[in-house]
């Protein structure tokens, strides 16, 4: 019993490294699994769109221009200040997704750990998908990857910390530079992760969050010609959505990685097709002996 | 002295008079000038209007480069982009103007008489731009180069130093004898654009005074500045600029186009000039043969939103050329 008054929290976007309210002014109720009111939160335009994919490409060259090792670095960081946060994250996650304490915490731990992993990735993945082809000719002949660009990422419906760490992780750690739409019904996670991030030495504009609508947000940046490819899994089993925004960035050639029919399992050892889906391959032929 | 309005005559007959009129021009409101330039920066412009104010701004782009590192293929470049800034876009319309230095005038020329379409002009800095540190004849020479190459109109800058110790004389004294060496054999003329260089000037009352002085000397143009020096054109100063021109007209009969130039970089920033240019100068004004933008990087700006009204979805810069 306390007498004391509920400080009712409207929260914003994370864009370009700072936090604007969205461009419409709008904002919506975010509800418990129990449909209680826990707070407000910021409900992005096509505006905040835009302007997060120009802060997005502004961030891109320097980000991608770092070295593997000091983005390996910058990642665990985001690790780091996570786990101080880690009770936070937990309510979040019980708030959010309905689970008990216990499991919550299992969630943010996993969370966590998968960030470290994706960090280690960082200097490594140039070795296992890069190659030194062998040709018919006085030439050494290198396969490289190398990032995509501005990768937009429709962040799962219902797994709203891991699945977003899950998505987010990969695309930035090989040099990407993204634009994250949470989940619509579960925004918190994703809220205090751009706290996290804030906070945690990655350059404004590397990871931009808009709190809202795919069905609304997205089909701007499925059709904006300066976002290089775009994720789809946030809109997992709406079939109709998914190939309206696979025609839309179609016309630029966007990297798409498809919705898949059911929101997959984030829990299980997600490999090398997360990152690999935003890599470009650059191959260099060198002349020997010249 | 034949190109002053016979109004102003008894103001520019002596050195004196002509301190007497500058100082007797009533002073900015600093404050109120900046609020009404940015008052005037909120108007919301879309749809039709929006799509109007881009293909306008368009037409009134000075292309500009002026570098030491310019080369004849970056000014043909620049010029094939004048005469269609969009080559995916038959609709969209050529630029006012390329600006270059006097030695690239020839090379300009030379690219934009080619075509037919070309109503493309080419503007020439001279006068020792952009310092205007040099003696008066080797200024005349600089400007007699530029008209003969084929410049259609001259970017003049004034003396800072002069204008700012007070000789007020020897500033419109230049200005008339620049105006003087745009003659052409053939009779015409090419058109005079006057540079303040207003981030040199200190005070908008400066800006003020120096306005009348050029339009009083005979500029067809009053511009802001170089580009060269920070801050380049600011909406206060252009503002200040704009109400000048509004009542040299309305005095003399005589209109004077105003050219802010350097810091314009965004479709957004334009249209705010726009709304400026009809809400203190007037509708006459909105026309590329008496509002000009100096710039280079503002062009792409205005064709990625232009792209952006047509097609419905945002545009990038990988689909316009680099200059």
């Amino acid at each position: 019993m306390s007498d004391r008054i509920d400080v009712r929290k409207t929260y914003k976007l994370y864009i370009g490294g700072a936090f604007p309210r969205s461009e419409s002014a709008y904002s919506y109720e975010v509800k418990d699994n129990k449909g209680k009111f826990v707070a407000n939160a910021a409900l992005a335009s096509r505006k905040d769109a835009r302007d997060a994919v120009g802060a997005a490409r502004k961030a891109f060259g320097p980000w991608a221009g770092r070295t593997a090792y000091n983005r390996a670095q910058i990642v665990y960081r985001i690790a780091e200040v996570m786990e101080d946060r880690r009770p936070q994250f937990v309510q979040a996650v019980v708030k959010s997704e309905g689970l008990t304490a216990s499991k919550a915490e299992k969630v943010v731990d996993a969370a966590i750990d998968r960030l470290v992993w994706y960090a280690g990735w960082a200097d490594k993945i140039t070795q296992v998908v890069g190659n030194a082809n062998p040709v018919a000719g006085p030439y050494f002949n290198l396969s490289t990857p190398e990032p995509t660009g501005v990768v937009a990422v429709l962040a799962p419906q219902e797994s709203s910390l891991l699945g977003l760490v899950s998505v987010v992780a990969p695309v930035i750690v090989t040099g990407n530079t993204v634009v994250v739409v949470s989940s619509y019904e579960r925004p918190l996670p994703a809220v205090n992760f751009a706290e996290v991030l804030a906070t945690s030495d990655v350059p404004g504009g590397v990871v931009n969050i808009l709190t809202g609508s795919a069905a609304t947000v997205a089909p701007w940046l499925a059709s904006h010609m300066d976002v290089n490819a775009i994720d789809l899994v946030g809109v997992a089993g709406d079939h109709g959505l998914a190939t309206d925004l696979e025609v839309a960035a179609a016309d630029n050639l966007k990297r798409v990685r498809r919705a898949p029919v059911a929101e997959p399992d984030w829990a299980v050892d997600p490999g090398l097709d997360a990152m690999t889906a935003f890599l470009e391959t650059k191959t260099v032929w060198h002349p020997i002996g010249v | 002295m034949t190109s002053t309005p016979t109004v102003l005559d008894d103001v520019t007959r002596t050195e004196s008079s002509l301190r007497q009129f500058l100082h007797g021009l009533p002073g900015v409101d600093q404050v109120g000038a900046e609020a009404r330039a940015a008052g005037l920066g909120t108007r919301s412009i879309k749809t039709s209007a929006k799509a109007y104010a881009l293909d306008l701004a368009i037409r009134m782009v000075d292309l500009t480069t002026l570098e030491g590192q310019d080369t004849p293929g970056k000014v043909r470049a620049l010029a094939a982009k004048a005469m269609r800034p969009d080559p995916a876009d038959p609709t969209c319309p050529a630029a006012a103007a390329v600006c270059v230095y006097p030695d690239m005038v020839a090379t300009a020329k030379e690219t934009l008489g080619s075509s037919g379409v070309s109503a493309v002009k080419v503007a020439a800095v001279a006068t020792a731009f952009p310092s205007g540190r040099a003696a008066l004849d080797i200024k005349l020479a600089d400007t007699r180069d530029a008209v003969e190459a084929g410049a259609d109109e001259i970017d003049m800058v004034i003396d800072r130093g002069a204008f700012l110790a007070g000789h007020y004389q020897q500033v419109y004294d230049e200005i008339v004898a620049v105006k003087a060496a745009c003659a052409r054999s053939n009779g015409e003329d090419a058109h005079l654009k006057v540079i303040f260089e207003t981030g040199e000037l200190q005070t908008y009352d400066n800006v003020r005074r120096v306005s009348w002085l050029a339009m009083m000397a005979g500029a067809h143009f009053i511009k802001t500045s170089t580009g060269k020096v920070q801050p380049a054109a600011t909406l206060p100063v252009t503002l200040i600029m704009l109400e000048a021109v509004r009542d040299f007209r309305e005095l003399t009969g005589q209109m004077v186009g105003v050219k802010p130039a350097g810091g314009i970089r965004t479709a957004k920033d334009a249209i705010k000039y726009l709304v400026m240019v009809n809400e203190v100068a007037g509708q006459d004004w909105l026309d590329p043969d008496w509002f000009r933008f100096g710039a280079s990087t503002l062009l792409n700006d205005l064709l990625m939103q232009r792209t952006k009204m047509t097609t419905g979805r945002y545009s990038g810069p990988d689909y316009f050329t680099l200059d």
